[in-house]
């Protein structure tokens, strides 16, 4: 029987520790604020210049409507609503970029510089080390940009959202951050496979640019596959029109099976990217010795 | 055996001056296949890249298409600031030419990185110009790259074809093909001179930043600069960004014709002139504040 000899080490009883997520998390959270503090300037620059981008991309859009009541004829995106549209893009890009990219972006390269050893042997679940350890605080200046932006479109629109559109919209605003969580994950773990992974923020940016316009606008003989691709294959376009659309139009019965089906596919897309993890990591030979 | 010492060293001089300006050329076309081997490492990577470069166009003509269908069904015009839908969606696909000879991705960012680093050294003590250098590899960079991306764009702009109304007159291709050449000498001056600050400035990226920003969305990369109402639309004009993505593309489409098409192109040639000259001056003068110490 092989195994740890020493007396004084009693192996048993150290075996079944779990850690507290919570607070591994937390500490995780507090370690990257405090190292986002100890460069003040440069995180506020940071800010400035995300809310600098997203004022640009409000702008531009600001433009268009300055020529077109509505994105798409009868389908309600009009000004306002388009806005608490991006509102809703921006909550759930914000987040993702907070929590998830700067970690998915370094599993990559932990990957391939043969780094990810020292996560693996860490007692902790390893898709949780990997997914969370870093939050980039900065990102979040963007999710206060798009509240205020939430407020002044919403107080312009013509009427009020019920209660249970309130309750509901940050339950699908987290399936959005879900869904998108999955993809990046699932992309990132495919390093394992490809090696070479650096144009993943790249790729991620195109693919992720369906999902920030309503899917009204994806009709006809192209338009109308492109709309059930990425509603049921690629979840993409129920990220934020869900939420968004919600929010922004009134209440319509017509509405629920896209509303359950979003839920249905923030689960399922949680749990292929958690078997594809765990295949990639089947499949992870570290790099040296 | 008469030799005339004076025609001796003329000759010589002149044979030194041919072989200077030979291993000038040689030292060029060195440079520009060092640049081309390293870019061809990862031409599967690369093609790929390109292709996806165009998936957000694939949105854009959705959403194009169904701001003009609200347009049409909400006041039965067909135009947005002059555009019909058609000339929109050829307009963003004729950008992404203009953007493929005026972006210069890393151009700034390695000039001030190599200042702040010291590397800059190098081509101070070796005979070899600093601008000249980076010219030559971008333009073998630019070569290897349209080499590659014109099976994509070539398959893209078929898939596109009927966004055309087909091949502009020749003189209008001829003024198209000068302004995109112009476009690509214009964003590398104007990147370099950018990156030039860098002597001055050690941390340019945040200039950088801001720059990227307004180039996005002022050059027209994003949409036709006709759409920009009062002040803003009289100030992008003004400034040099609409030459490296709105200019070309308009050319081509037939909205810049005539005197107003040669006053362009000169206008054009002369903010390139005034960037090679920027460029010139700032890095002689920052050579003249900078200081290495080490190795």
């Amino acid at each position: 029987m092989s195994g740890i000899s020493d007396p004084t080490f009693d192996n048993t009883a150290a075996l079944p520790v779990r850690p507290s997520y919570l607070r591994v998390f937390l500490t995780f959270a507090r370690n990257s604020l405090v190292r986002d503090m100890t460069f003040r300037a440069n995180f506020l620059i940071e800010c400035i210049t995300s809310v600098a981008w997203m004022g640009m991309n409000l702008g531009y859009y600001l433009l268009v409507f300055q020529f077109t009541p509505s994105i798409g004829e009868d389908t309600g995106w009009g000004q306002y609503q388009f806005l608490v549209f991006l509102s809703t893009t921006l909550f759930v890009n914000s987040l993702v970029q907070a929590f998830f990219m700067p970690n998915c972006e370094e599993f990559s390269e932990l990957i391939r510089t043969g780094n990810l050893d020292f996560a693996l042997l860490k007692p902790i679940d390893t898709q949780f080390l990997i997914s969370l350890h870093k939050v980039n605080w900065s990102a979040l200046a963007n999710f206060f940009f798009g509240g205020a932006l939430l407020a002044v479109s919403l107080t312009n629109l013509s009427y009020m959202p019920s209660p249970i559109q309130v309750v509901l919209y940050p339950v699908y605003v987290i399936c959005g951050v879900a869904i998108f969580y999955s993809l990046m994950i699932s992309l990132a773990a495919t390093s394992v496979w490809l090696g070479r992974n650096q144009t993943l923020y790249e790729f991620w940016f195109y693919i992720t640019n369906f999902s920030r316009y309503p899917m009204e606008i994806y009709r006809g003989e192209i338009g109308g596959p492109l709309r059930w691709f990425f509603t049921f294959i690629i979840p993409l376009l129920v990220v934020v029109n869900v939420p968004a659309r919600l929010l922004a139009q009134p209440f319509d019965a017509q509405n629920w099976p896209l509303a359950g089906f979003a839920v249905l596919a923030a689960l399922a897309a949680l749990w292929i990217s958690r078997m594809i993890f765990r295949k990639a990591m089947l499949g992870y030979r570290s790099a040296s010795s | 055996m008469a030799i005339d010492p004076g025609s001796a060293a003329m000759n010589g001089s002149g044979r030194l001056a041919g072989h200077a300006a030979v291993s000038t050329l040689r030292t060029w076309w060195i440079v520009l296949r060092i640049a081309i081997e390293e870019r061809l490492v990862y031409r599967g990577d690369f093609a790929l890249g390109t292709l996806m470069r165009f998936l957000p166009l694939v949105t854009q003509v959705f959403f194009w298409t169904a701001i003009f269908d609200a347009v049409a069904g909400a006041t039965g015009r067909t135009t947005v600031a002059g555009y019909t839908n058609r000339e929109m969606i050829a307009y963003l696909l004729l950008t992404q030419v203009s953007r493929a000879f005026s972006s210069m991705p890393g151009l700034a960012s390695g000039v001030a990185l190599q200042i702040r680093n010291g590397e800059i050294k190098k081509y101070l003590v070796q005979p070899i110009d600093l601008i000249g250098f980076l010219l030559a590899s971008r333009v073998a960079h630019k070569l290897v790259y349209y080499l590659v991306a014109a099976g994509p764009f070539a398959l893209v702009f078929f898939v596109c074809r009927g966004y055309f109304n087909g091949w502009p007159e020749p003189q209008i291709l001829v003024a198209y093909v000068l302004s995109l050449l112009m476009s690509f000498l214009l964003g590398f001056f104007l990147e370099a001179t950018l990156g030039m600050i860098g002597f001055w400035w050690l941390e340019v990226s945040s200039l950088l930043f801001v720059y990227m920003l307004f180039n996005f969305f002022f050059s027209g990369h994003m949409f036709p600069i006709d759409m920009l109402p009062g002040v803003f639309g009289t100030v992008v004009r003004v400034i040099p960004l609409q030459y490296l993505a709105y200019f070309p593309a308009a050319v081509f489409l037939g909205k810049v014709q005539g005197a107003e098409l040669v006053w362009g192109l000169l206008i054009q040639f002369g903010w390139v002139l005034f960037f090679v000259f920027l460029c010139r001056l700032m890095f002689h003068l920052g050579v003249k504040r900078y200081s290495g110490f080490g190795g």
